[in-house]
Order: C-alpha cells, then structure tokens, then sequence
C-alpha cells in the first residue's frame, strides 16, 4: 500500500486516496476552438508511462483536496519533494 | 506410543510434561518445545506425505517454514481445520489432531502411489502436451482426475469457527527473524531510542542460536546469553517482540504484512479470542534478518523417507532432544554438514560415512569430525538409495567413477549448502547480487529503507552473523534519525565458518534418463526435467519454471531455487548471473484467509445501508432489494400474496388514489455560493441562469466524453443555494466529479459541495390524492395546484418538522416529495401515513415505483444508458440548453464522428405479440428469428415489466435508429422462442402529462 503525501494532511495511506489519472491535461477555456481532433486526444489519450510519471490524486477520504504527485509508475516510488 | 528416538537429555522440550496428540487416528506423545515434526521423528514417524504427481512416499525434510513434504491437515474438527500445514511450524499441544494429504486409503498404502510407475509418461509439461484435445475431455475428464490425484489438502467445508484481528503499527525499525543477527540489530536499535519491532516466525526467538549448543559467546553458552539478549530487549521500553509472526510480504513503502498466530499452538482456544492477527507495519527503517535456507543435492531417489537435511537433523537432536535415525550416511558439499554428523555421533548415532563431493574437504569442523573418528570419503558423490516407505541403504562411490559401495542406513543427511533467505528483500524490489564465493544470490542495491544482515546478507559465521545485525541495527538507527550507542563485539568462541556448497545435478554414473533426482520436492520437479525443458527450447528461467513447475506453490524457490540455476548453468554453459532468478512472490509461507478477511465477515462484510424508514417496512413484511450497499423495499405483499400480485395492487393504488414511497436513498448534494448556478451551467446539459428560486428542473449530467452520467431534480432554494438529487447510486461518483471539476478546471468558481444524502429521508406521495394526504400537515405554505405547480419547492413544516417540499413526480401522477431531517424520517412518514388512511394509502416499493416510470418513459441511468448512450439517443436532448457556450460533454457531442453519425441505439417502446409475455431485460433484438446464429443484433431491451394500468406487457429498448421505425416489428430472441415485438413510442400512459395535476 503506498504511502502518499497529501499537501494539506501530510503521508496518508493509499486506501484514504482516489486515483484522478495524469496530470497537467488541462480542459481548453473555450473548447469551441479545439478541433476535433485535439479534443478528441484531450478525451482519450493518456502517456500511460513505464516510469515517471505525473499523476492527480483526492485525499477522498481526508481533506477532499486534489493535488498532482509524481511517482514512478515501475518503482511506484513518490518523488517526496515534489508533491504540490 | 513410547517416544523411542527421544533423547535422554538435552534440548529446549520440557520432558517433565507430555502431550497427547494424533496423526493420522494414531496417538502419540511429545512434550511442550516440540512441533509436530520433531514429535513425530520422536515416536520414529518419517512418512508423512506423499508427493504431489507422483504420489511417492515422502519424509520430514526439514526442520523450518521451507518444509515441502511434511504438509499436514490440523484441526479438531471441520470449522478449526487447517490444510497445507508445514508439520515442522506446527507448535505441539495438548490435544493435537493432524493427518497427512494426497493419499488414498492410507500413507503406506496409497492407490495413487501406481502413479510413481508409470513416471516416465510423465514429464515436464505433460498438462500442456497430453490434455489439448479434445477441449471438453479437460474440463470433462483430465482436470478433475488429475485435481483429485495431484493436490495439496482439502479446502474445509465449513465456515472458519475462528475469528481474526488486524491492526495497524508504525515503528521506526522493524527487524524480520530473531536469529542472532536479528536480534544484535533490535538491540542496537532499541539502544538508539528508536521504537522496534521484532518478529519472528517461531514460537520463540533465537533462530539457528535455539539450534547452537557448542558455542560459547561472551564467555556464557548459547541459552544463557540469548536468554540475557532477550531480557534486555524486553526491558527496552519501545520493543516490541513478535514471537509466531511470520512477515510473508512486502509491500511499497516500507509496509510489511505480518501474520501473528495467537492461538494456534493452544489447546481448544475459546472462539471469541482471535485465532491470528493481521499486522500492517509501516516501518521508517527495516532490517532482514531472515537467515538462509540449506539446499538439498540432487542425486538419484533422493527423496525416500528417511532422507534428510543435514543441519535439520542437527537441529533435532541439539534443539529438540530427537535422533532422527540411528545409522547415517552423509552426503555434502558443505563444512556445516559435519557439525550435523558429529551431534548424531554424539547423541549416540552411527555415522556410516560421510560422502564430501569436495576432493580435499578442510576446516575446523571436518577435523572435529575426523579427531571424533568418523569416516570421512572425500571426492566421493552419493549414486542411489533404497526403500519404499524409509531409506535402508544407500550407494556412494567416487565421484571420478569406480564401483560403488551400499551402505545400510536409516537416515541420509544433505547439505549443498545454504541459500539466503531474500524472499522479502526482493519482494521488495531491490536488487539481488550474485556472490560467486558464496555461490549464491544475495541483497544488493535496495529499493526501499532496508537492508538484510546475516546469513540473509551472505555472512557464514556466527560472528560475522552477530556483527552484521548489530552494524545493519545502527544503520537502520541512524538512517531514521537515531543514533546507537557504541557496543563491544561479541567474543564467539566453538563456531567456526562453515562453507562449501553446491549447484545442479551431482554426479552419479548413471544413465540421467532413468534415475530421478528430486529438485523440487512439493511439486515432483526433477533434474531430468528441467534438463528436457532446456533440450525443448526453454532458455528464460522463469519459462522454464512455468513449463517444469519448479519453485511453485509454497515453495518459492526456497529449496529449489539455485539447484534449478545450477542445472540450467551446467547445460546451457553460461553462469547464473546471466540466467538470472525467477521473481519471489508473497506470501513466505501461506497465510489462511481468515487472516485478510479480517473484521469484514457477515454483517461486517458489507455493511448494509438502512434508511430511517426501514424498520417500518421491514414490520410491515416488506420485501427487501440490494440497491448498491442499500436496502430499499421492492415491495410489501399482503397475506399471501406473490410479487407480481402485491406490485399489480401497488401500482393501482398509486393510478386510483396515493401511493407512499420511501426514496431517501437518492443521492443529494446542496450547492451554495455566489456561482452555484453558473457552476451548475458548466456542470449539467441545462440551462440554470434563468430557474427562479423555489423552482425545479430535471438535470442531466454528461461525463467529458458526451454520455450519460446521471440524472436527478434539482431544486434552487435562493440565488446561491441549490438542492442537487441524484441517482442512488450515483452520489459519490457525481460528487467526485463535481469536486475535480470544480478544484482543478474551475477554480475561480466561489461554490461549496456538501454530501446530504445522509441528512434527509425523503418521502414521496403520489397519485391523484397525493395533496388531500399532505395538505393536513402542512404548515407555512400554500400547497394549492396555483400557488405550487408541478416543478416548484417550497420550504416548510410537514407534520411539524422543517421540511424540504417539492412538487414532483416519477409515476407521472401528481406527487410531492418530503424532504425532511433524516432523525425525523420515520416521525413524519408514520404521521404521513397515518394522514393518508382516509384516502387508502398504499405504501409501495421499487419494484412499482420501477413500473410506473417505465410506464411513463422515465430512463433510469444505468438500465436504460450503458455508458455509451448521449442524451439524445435516450430522448433527452430537450433538456439541453441550447444557448449555453459550454458544459460537461457539450464539445464531445459537438464532434463530427456525433453529429454526423447514424443508427446509433435510441429509446422506444416495445409491444409484445401477444402482450402477456414479460421480456427478459438485455434481451437482442433481431429482424429475422430463424436466421442461424450470428445474426446482426439490432439493439436490446433495457427494461420489462407487466403493466398493470395497460393490463399488459410493455418493455424499454434501445434500438438502432429506433425512433423512425416506431410500429415496425422486430423479434426478441428468448432463451427457448423469439417473440415478437412491435416499436412504440416509450411513453405508454398520459402522454400529455394531465395527470400530473391529479
Ligand atoms: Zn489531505
């Protein structure tokens, strides 16, 4: 079970955690101006990395916060440093 | 029975008390410090097994958790028994009730014993090679005849009478196995004022030093300076020693499983007291201290009964007072071999010879064994043994060839060596390193905060095992913040190194196809066959362990592991480090279910959700339905009455009068802020801007791909506070979503979310006399068809509680609903009820309210939408606000591959021909019933029930391009027929809504 450091409520256990997929896909402000394609990626397409990857989590079961953490999807080990 | 190989003195048994036990309906005695293995080799007992495949007669072979023969059933009945136990864990008490597995009628005469031969049939992969064709003889034929020959135990056929804890624990060091290195690395720890935890699989600490009897250390002997050791760790305040705890995973960051046996080793423990407890230990720091595992050699029938593991012998005579046997042969590549051959010697065995396949075999032990006088046969290698149910004899010669010479005995000793135990370490997922001085796999760079000391580390000497736990203590100390206070070394004294060891095959002249060789002895996996899954083209050692079996089930690689390397490094002609390892998995030794089931039995499984109103329906003699985690109330039958006859009442009750409902479990969230009501713009389909407060609409709710999500009334109370409701099911997920949407896309929304499912039980009155019901109670508001039409809320006293009252309905009668405190829930539905006798109320449940809606075309997110379905395609696009730039799905929707697309599935009605057959839901749609399989599915059917107010069978479907083949006829295949079935509009009653004002 991974131990993930919530920014707000500091290492909690995975279990209190809900998994949000990768991080930084940001939503258009007007998705008017998005092609088709774009937003069809935008909908569906992931990096699915081996490796570093960065990832949302929701302290669901705590403070109900997002937030991004970057782990490595092989080691599942979390770069500490980096939760924000 | 007499203990007749119990030594007179010596080892940790208390003779002073006897204990009474059964293996296999025979009594015996053995006394407390035993286990069921050694108590056994007391009364003479070696057969205790027979294998896996081939079912050949097996012995102890050990004396610790890699034990792959000595698997034993335990318990004194059905709800207390335990299969798969390893005999030589098995604590003794009082009362013990085992017996052996695999075998028919009995261990000496098992019918499945003519399996051993017919052996040279089969080999390696025979399940792959034999059982292809055809596909129904396996299921039919081999897989059950091959299950009951080749198995493990049974499975008990009860539940588990036993009950089970778990708890959490965090430490700052937590030390695995309290051997001498794991307790030198507790001390040094402790000593640092760090908080510990050691554990340790057996019934007490000590490891290989409960087994030392010739060393002195410090001056004191063994027993007393670990009984010194262990005193001051008990007086360390922050220690805490897990004696029967065995750590059987690891898991990412630093969180290590533990399984504690609490009562396994007591006589009839009372069932209220935890037969084990669960530890999940997030530790700052670990150290492994997990020993190592002494291999067997593999030569020809090594595996009669009789045949054992050199330092498991030594350790039952040292530790348990037992002789294994009387005439020893010994066979070895390893000094350690000779220590186990002078403590025989010395409890009063005969060594016949000692077989050292070294050509100059060197040390302080072997000149121990050689001043003791006993007969040393360097360079000579072990070539066959005899008997069936115990070894008689066996056969060595020189290794360089020659003839042999049969040795009569009753016990043959092994040693190859020791493997360490890096079981956790790799679970861990550091990497392993291969040492090729001690020709073996040890822990290299880790992954996580740990590190392995002693014989788990690769150290072949009691002092080099003492240093290392105490240096690997203080560097877990230190790592975690601490600091140990400097300690003398320990002076050890009478424990010279030990080493040598052994890979693969030994030699034996023989022709290699006809003898066998036992490398892995739990799953019948020989030398033989893993040089035939080499010749067959298998180079990956974990392919060649999945063709062979090699190193499976229990065994991890415990004892199989490295001889299985050796061979393939042999044949192959390249050296194990390139070969590699396979990968070891949890658990170390199996842990019983009960275990991980922890707490979560019964009603604790899944506990119910109730809603306040559920003991009176359950008073009532409603019938209940799992509705997620809920029960709801499908229906209430009368006396005597069927469902189908108690929902056709139901449903006329709420058509003629007024029905009452409880719909509490709806999923509710309140919206408040200045931008809930553009935040539920960009959230749902509709338009909010323009809803007035105390009116509702009818949401729906789309995910980012354009499909149907959710749906519920929402209700505005004023401009900044919105009632949200719903599906049932639905209110985390749409919380969840609500709540990414809101932190990560639009933050600059001033908006709160608050769960209230919880807070309110709602009540819903419907049909015509549904306001005749509530108008009595209501207080603080004009509940007239003027002053509240349908689709309007108003804020209360119902019954004198504050209330939450909406005008609304899914019968499409007219109907409100209750909303009021959920303490309050069953005080206003009885008041409700009692209010609506004069008028005939009719409590109904899901299963009516589920007709009457279908009646009326209202979809149920998650019958009639699959995830796949847009709002148009269920009849919803009037809901979607056409003006609005942007929400939840829009641009999804907006897409070419949507709007250019036809035939996609949408809603409509179904007729059946004649309409008393009831529709199976998820029924295909078909044009043309006698077409032969595959036909092309036209859609399916989503919803059907018999209609009570249409005296007949109506159905929902989605169906390709349904909407404009409305009165077209389809068939729907059954399982037995095909019906057929007419298209219809999905609104079969009131379709212009009149009823809606009653
Ligand atoms: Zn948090």
């Amino acid at each position: 079970m991974l131990l993930i450091p919530c920014p707000h409520c500091g290492e909690r256990p995975e279990i209190e955690f809900a998994y949000g997929g990768e991080a930084h896909r940001v939503r258009a402000a007007d998705p008017r101006a998005v092609d088709d394609a774009s937003w069809t990626d935008y909908l569906y397409i992931r990096r699915n990395a081996r490796g570093e990857f960065e990832e949302r989590w929701r302290h669901a079961h705590g403070c109900g916060r997002f937030f991004n953490l970057r782990r490595n999807t092989y080691t599942d080990m979390i770069d500490r440093g980096a939760a924000r | 029975m007499s203990q007749s190989f119990r030594l007179a003195e010596g080892g940790r048994i208390d003779r002073s008390r006897t204990l009474a036990f059964r293996f296999d309906g025979r009594a015996y005695a053995g006394h407390p410090g035993d286990t069921l293995a050694s108590a056994l080799l007391a009364n003479g007992v070696h057969l205790v097994g027979r294998s896996f495949k081939y079912h050949r007669p097996r012995g102890i072979l050990t004396a610790g958790a890699e034990e792959p023969n000595a698997l034993v059933g335990v318990g004194r009945d059905e709800g207390h028994y335990t299969p798969n136990l390893r005999a030589t864990q098995v604590v003794l008490h009082d009362g013990l009730v085992a017996e052996s597995q695999n075998r028919f009628p009995s261990l000496e005469r098992d019918v499945g014993g003519l399996t051993d031969l017919f052996w040279k049939f089969i080999p390696a992969g025979f399940y792959y090679k034999t059982f292809m064709w055809p596909k129904t003889a396996w299921t039919r034929v081999f897989e059950p005849r091959i299950r009951a020959m080749a198995g493990l135990g049974r499975a008990p056929e009860i539940a588990d009478a036993a009950c089970y804890a778990q708890r959490y624990a965090h430490c700052d060091v937590l030390v695995v196995g309290a051997g001498p290195a794991g307790i030198e690395a507790a001390l040094a720890a402790a000593s640092s004022g760090a908080r510990v935890i050691l554990c340790d699989e057996q019934a007490e600490p000590g490891g290989a030093l409960l087994a030392e009897t010739d060393a002195t250390l410090d001056g004191a002997d063994v027993a007393s300076f670990l009984a010194t050791r262990l005193s001051w760790l008990q007086a360390a305040g922050q220690v805490t020693i897990l004696p029967r705890t065995i750590a059987f995973g690891y898991f990412p960051h630093n969180m290590i499983g533990l399984a504690q046996d609490l009562t396994d080793h007591l006589g009839e423990p009372d069932d209220t007291q935890p037969r084990g407890r669960l530890w999940q230990v997030r530790a700052r720091e670990v150290v492994i201290a997990t020993g190592a595992i002494e291999r067997p050699l593999a030569f020809p029938d090594n595996d009669r009964p009789g045949i054992m593991l050199a330092d498991a012998a030594r350790t039952y005579v040292t530790r348990y007072g037992v002789l294994p046997g009387r005439n020893a042969v010994v066979f070895t590549a390893h000094d350690s071999a000779y220590a186990a051959a002078l403590a025989l010697h010395r409890a009063g065995a005969r060594i016949a010879a000692i077989a050292d396949l070294r050509p100059d075999p060197s040390g302080e032990l072997v000149e121990a064994a050689r001043a003791a006088g006993l007969p040393i046969r360097p360079g000579c290698t072990l070539t066959g043994t005899e008997g069936r149910l115990r070894v008689t004899a066996a056969t060595i010669a020189r290794r360089d060839g020659g003839a042999g010479e049969r040795l009569s005995c009753d016990l043959v000793l092994m040693s190859g060596g020791f493997t360490p135990s890096v079981h956790l370490f790799s679970q861990s997922r550091g990497k392993l390193r291969f040492d090729p001085a001690l020709d073996a796999f040890i822990p290299g760079e880790p992954a996580e905060a740990c590190r392995a000391a002693g014989a788990a580390a690769g150290t072949t000497s009691l002092a080099d095992a003492l240093a290392s736990g105490r240096a690997a203590g203080e560097a877990a100390a230190t790592a975690a913040g601490f600091t140990a206070p400097p300690a003398m070394a320990i002076a050890v004294a009478n424990a010279p190194a030990a080493t040598g060891g052994f890979l693969g095959a030994t030699p034996h002249g023989r022709n290699s196809g006809a003898v066998r060789a036992f490398i892995d002895f739990q799953n019948d996996v020989t030398a033989k066959d893993i040089s035939l899954a080499l010749r067959e083209g298998f180079r990956s050692v974990e392919h060649v362990k999945r063709y062979t079996t090699n190193g499976m089930a229990t065994d991890q690689g415990k004892l199989s592991n490295m001889n299985a390397l050796g061979i393939m490094s042999a044949e192959l002609g390249r050296p194990i480090p390139e070969i590699g390892t396979t990968t070891f998995r949890m658990p170390y030794t199996p842990v019983p279910f009960g275990y991980f089931a922890g707490y979560a039995r019964g009603a604790l499984f899944e506990p119910e959700r109730h809603t306040p109103i559920h003991d009176w329906a359950e008073e009532q003699g409603a019938m209940f339905e799992d509705v997620g985690t809920w029960k709801r109330a499908r229906y209430f039958p009368r006396e005597g009455e069927t469902m189908h006859r108690a929902v056709a009442r139901e449903c006329r009750a709420v058509r003629a009068s007024v029905g009452i409902f409880d719909a509490s479990t709806l999923g509710k969230i309140e919206i408040v802020g200045p931008d809930a009501a553009e935040f539920l713009n960009r959230m749902y389909v509709n338009a909010w801007t323009k809803l007035k407060p105390g009116r509702l609409r009818y949401g729906v709710l789309l995910r980012e791909d354009g499909f149907v999500i959710d749906d519920g009334v929402i209700g505005r109370l004023s401009d900044t506070r919105f009632h949200v409701t719903t599906t049932t099911g639905g209110a985390p997920r749409v919380l969840a979503m609500m709540e990414d949407y809101l932190q990560t896309e639009f933050p600059e929304l001033d908006v709160w979310l608050t769960s209230t499912t919880e807070q309110y039980a709602v009540i819903a009155v419907q049909g015509p006399r549904a306001r005749d019901v509530i108008a009595p109670l209501v207080e603080g508001a004009d509940i007239s068809g003027a002053a509240m039409p349908h689709m309007s809320m108003v804020e209360c006293r119902v019954a004198g509680i504050p209330a939450r009252l909406f005008r609304v309905s899914f019968t499409g009668e007219l109907g409100f609903e209750i909303n009021v405190p959920a303490d309050y829930g069953r005080a206003v539905w009885e008041a409700v009820f009692d209010a609506g006798r004069r008028h005939d109320v009719t409590a109904y449940g899901t299963e009516t309210m589920h007709v009457l809606r279908a009646e009326k075309g209202y979809i149920i997110v998650g019958q009639e939408t699959d995830g796949t379905a847009t709002p148009d395609d269920v009849g919803l696009a009037w809901a979607i606000g056409k003006a609005k730039p942007d929400f939840v799905g829009k641009r999804a929707l907006d897409r070419a591959a949507f709007a250019g697309q036809t035939g996609r599935k949408q809603l409509v009605g179904l007729f059946t021909e004649p309409g008393d057959v009831v529709l199976e839901e998820g029924a295909h749609l078909v044009t043309d019933p006698d077409r032969p399989p595959p036909a092309e599915i036209l859609g399916h059917v989503t919803s059907a029930y018999w209609s009570e107010t249409l005296g007949r069978s109506i159905a929902l479907a989605l169906v390709r391009g349904g909407r404009d083949r409305i009165g077209e006829t389809f068939h729907v295949k059954l399982s037995d027929r095909a019906i057929p079935v007419r298209l219809t509009d999905p609104v079969f009653y009131d379709r212009e809504g009149a009823r809606l004002d009653g």
